[in-house]
């Protein structure tokens, strides 16, 4: 019996050694996590979102980013190619509200204002959800401050490079965003410990409030700065303020605002708040009421993020139409489809899909909502979002028609490494293995 | 309670149920006696209440030159449905079939027409808005053996949800309780169409839903910790309650003979025991006369829980099932058909992204008979979608179309009137411009009953008066 359990665990520890060489080799032989290298893919569909399908179409990716795209594209020699085989591939997804990443500390919920939460400090690199996003074919996503606050904090982006470190993953030179809420969440929050906010009211008083207070800073720091500038000696400076700080930079126009809000009317408020302090609008995010002012919303060139279908959760959620999406669109605004959510960000395509049922959108404007408009949205546009040259090379290789319920990505590349290759054993990831 | 994250947590946090300690009333009828209680019993347990919806169909409807998907005898290509009466009366190809004389013949060429959509678990009716709790019926959680409760009690006929969930073709449903208690209430099945709640509840007490997952546990904090507070107490707690109903029903057993002794001897009565309205209600359960839908995730609960099951001879039909990936194998030895899913389900930290997702066609490969569901209420019409992502991991196309059709309505017992296109059963029968699965797709017409239904509902509505 002995001799028994001596060679299994004999028997065990030469498994362990195999495994664990194995894994060396394979790791040897995968490139190395940040380097990303040239390639051809041909034989594709390649939705170029901007400008139309290339059937038979090649990209070549050179350095990262999009070298090249069309029917007849030349690559070097010794380039490596990827035989899509007549496969679809479109620009990465692009979720443009989403909460993945942060470890559940979405919510600085102890106060309606505090702009200074930064989720860059929340973000948690290693959470499953990314790996699961990107397997659903996201590459990038705006994290964001949960909705428990009027002004909640700043929002951190990044791209799903799953296995690499935390620096790595973030989206450079991605501009910054704040976001506001408004509506039942905030009401509900601090109305249930009977404090202000409990009403919409008390919601806007809540947010003027605090943009009268930055202002008032901002005064403060411009008559120190005039008396110093003069050489007034005995000015003293005023103290720095880190929420102030943040909220005056939502008045010079260096924070992206981005509104959680349902209903018509809190368009039109927020709107009307917005000129009142000069600041711009970037997206209303949810926006299922979008449909019945989509013209004053255009109007401003605010963008919508969306859900396609999503309604009845509460209150505010009950006049949500699937078509608003379309109806949004046909009047001019500009609509993304977003997540909200770890579990739709692992199948956004087929969110977008389905504006193509509700209302009739193009393939290629349903393809937009997940990736240019969101793109666009989050203030990344230049970068990634569309099969354009000199773009990212964020593509997304698709296992059968991406706007289908049947469809799932094959390979995902983010800045032309392969991150994602659902051929792959475990986790389908050359960058990450389990244990990393 | 859970941190806010976006709308959904703050709506769920609003939902969240609040558990109040226990001063329930149990059941008590004095007026009733036993003996014709039992008889009623029986009577429920063995005749399930199938009858056509009240909305009479006006005059035969013919569907003609589509793309039938029959489910049971293939595809047929400009095919033919004939409706009379409520009911199916021919499938054939194009020549084949005879068209009644007086019928209203519809084109429906280029159209792919197939059977309603069965979903096999919902709130329909049992909410309007989740975080405005005065519009939720569903559960009760003071307790967690709450086999009384009957979901056809709470269910709200006029609810808009239902329209909404029609306009992709769902005509049937299971209605469940929420999950957060082991023996949360017995499920009923409905007809998406009717008049008032009799006329679309199908089924009254179709199934009774035993919870194992762990997440009826109550143990949200220390301070309110109670029984039972892990697996193993739910376990004991179960088998408590199904042998307290075993011996009711031997109490109930021997107030009968004594009953006819004394009738005999001309004796006075024996005094009747006590009426237990939630022992009462385990009884069919127990006699193996309706089934129990047993809710696990993984390996461990869903073995413990089966051998309870089995302790007391229950007729078993699997629910989720969803992390047992490691015993695909002693599942399908098991020979219980199994509702596979949400498959949106989030995989655990250590499965891959598709842990979930690939679960139906595992099973299906392994001869398990699988049926879809939403578990959910604003969302069942999103029901054909999840078939349709099973069949992107690997379930065969008629597979993922059977599991929303034909396989539910074997599970349910229903199979003689619905889930296909066969002539005999009821006439719930959908037309779209293309493959059922897909998000794509635009449903055009939905028969419930041989009656067109108006696919219009509060969305359509707000869509018109704005869209002007």
């Amino acid at each position: 019996m002995k001799v028994d359990r001596v060679a299994i665990r004999f028997l065990r520890w030469l498994v362990f050694v195999c495994v664990l060489l194995c894994g060396a080799l394979l790791a040897q032989q995968q490139a190395s996590p940040t380097q990303t290298q040239d390639v051809l893919i041909k034989n594709a569909v390649v939705m170029t979102v901007t400008h139309g399908n290339i059937k038979n179409g090649s990209i070549y990716v050179k350095d990262g980013k999009i070298a090249a795209v069309g029917e007849n594209v030349s690559a070097p020699a010794g380039v490596a190619v990827v035989d899509a085989g007549g496969k679809f591939v479109t620009p990465g997804i692009i979720d443009s509200h989403s909460h993945i990443a942060l470890d559940d500390d979405v919510n600085e919920a102890t106060s309606p204002i505090t702009p200074h939460m930064m989720m860059m400090d929340a973000f948690d690199y290693q959470d499953k959800a990314i790996y699961r996003g990107l397997a659903g074919g996201v590459t990038t996503s705006l994290l964001l401050h949960g909705s428990a606050n009027m002004i909640g904090g700043q929002a951190v982006v990044i791209k799903h490079k799953y296995g690499l470190g935390r620096d790595a993953m973030l989206f450079p030179g991605a501009p910054r965003s704040i976001k506001f809420a408004s509506g039942e969440n905030p009401k509900r929050v601090y109305g249930s410990r009977d404090q202000l906010p409990s009403t919409r009211m008390g919601n806007f008083a809540v947010q003027r409030e605090a943009l009268v207070q930055a202002q008032d800073y901002m005064k403060e720091w411009d008559t120190y700065e005039a008396k110093v500038k003069k050489g007034d000696k005995d000015a003293t400076q005023p103290k720095h303020d880190l929420k102030l700080e943040a909220l005056a930079d939502v008045l010079r126009g260096k924070l992206m605002v981005q509104i959680h809000c349902y209903r018509a009317d809190e368009f039109l408020n927020e709107i009307a708040m917005a000129k009142e302090f000069g600041y711009k609008i970037r997206a209303f995010h949810h926006a299922l009421e979008a449909y019945k002012v989509p013209e004053q919303i255009a109007a401003e060139n605010i963008g919508i993020a969306t859900f396609a279908d999503w309604w009845g959760y509460k209150e505010e959620a009950w006049d949500a139409i699937p078509w608003n999406a379309v109806i949004s669109m046909r009047k001019g605004v500009r609509v993304a489809i977003k997540s909200d959510s770890d579990d739709f960000a692992r199948r956004l395509n087929q969110e977008a899909g389905k504006t193509m049922r509700y209302g009739g959108a193009t393939e290629e404007e349903a393809l937009k909502m997940i990736t240019l408009n969101a793109a666009w949205i989050v203030g990344v546009d230049d970068r990634v979002g569309s099969i354009d040259v000199g773009k990212d090379a964020d593509l997304v290789i698709w296992d059968g028609y991406p706007l289908s319920s049947s469809a799932v990505p094959n390979k995902v590349l983010i800045d032309g490494g392969v991150y994602f290759d659902r051929s792959l054993p475990g986790f389908g990831m050359p960058q990450y293995r389990e244990g990393q | 309670m859970r941190t806010v994250v976006g709308p959904w947590s703050l709506a769920r946090i609003t939902v969240s149920v609040v558990r109040r300690p226990s001063s329930v009333v149990r059941g008590n009828c004095a007026v009733c006696r036993p003996s014709s209680v039992v008889r009623l019993m029986l009577v429920a347990g063995c005749v399930a209440l199938l009858s056509v919806g009240a909305f009479a169909q006006a005059k035969p409807v013919v569907l003609k030159g589509g793309k039938v998907l029959t489910i049971t005898h293939g595809v047929i290509e400009n095919g033919v449905v004939v409706m009379e009466n409520g009911k199916i009366s021919a499938v054939g190809a194009g020549a084949s079939v005879k068209v009644p004389a007086e019928a209203q013949v519809i084109d429906v060429t280029g159209m792919t027409v197939y059977p309603g959509l069965i979903d096999s678990e919902t709130n329909l009716g049992l909410t309007e808005i989740s975080a405005e709790n005065m519009t939720n019926d569903l559960i009760e959680p003071s307790e967690e053996i709450m086999p009384h409760m009957h979901t056809a009690d709470a269910f709200h006929a006029e609810t808009a949800l239902i329209p909404v969930a029609r306009i992709n073709g769902i005509t049937n449903a299971i209605i469940a309780p929420t999950s957060t208690d082991t023996l949360p209430g017995q499920d009923c099945f409905i007809q998406l169409d009717g008049k008032s709640a009799n006329e679309m509840l199908l089924v009254r007490d179709i199934a009774l839903p035993l919870n194992f997952t762990g997440e009826q546990r109550r143990k949200e904090s220390w301070e309110k910790r109670k029984y039972p507070s892990t697996r193993m107490g739910m376990a004991a707690q179960l088998r408590q309650a199904f042998i307290d109903a075993r011996d009711y029903e031997s109490k109930l057993t021997e107030y009968e003979k004594k009953k006819e002794a004394a009738a005999k001897d001309n004796k006075a009565e024996p005094s009747a025991p006590k009426r237990d309205l939630r022992l009462e209600a385990l009884l069919p359960y127990l006699h193996g006369k309706k089934q129990i839908v047993l809710a696990a995730e993984g390996p461990s609960d869903l073995e413990t829980a089966v051998r309870l099951a089995n302790e007391f001879n229950l007729k078993v039909v699997l629910n989720h099932v969803s992390h047992s990936q490691a015993v695909l194998d002693y599942i399908a030895a098991l020979k219980l058909p199994v509702i596979v899913g949400p498959i949106y389900e989030a995989p655990k930290p250590e499965e891959r992204f598709d842990g979930v997702y690939s679960l139906p066609a595992e099973l299906s490969k392994r001869g398990v008979k699988i049926a879809f569901a939403t578990y959910d209420a604003h969302g069942v019409r999103n029901l054909p979608y999840q078939a349709g992502f099973a069949t992107a991991f690997g379930l065969p196309y008629e597979e993922a179309l059977k599991a929303i059709t034909l396989n539910p309505a074997e599970i349910w017992g229903v199979a003689d009137k619905l889930g296909s296109l066969d002539a005999g059963k009821t006439a719930n029968v959908v037309v779209a411009n293309g493959d059922p699965l897909d998000v794509k797709t635009d449903v055009k017409r939905v028969f419930i009953g041989g009656r067109e239904i108006p696919l219009t509902n509060r969305q359509t509505v707000l869509r018109d008066q704005y869209s002007k």
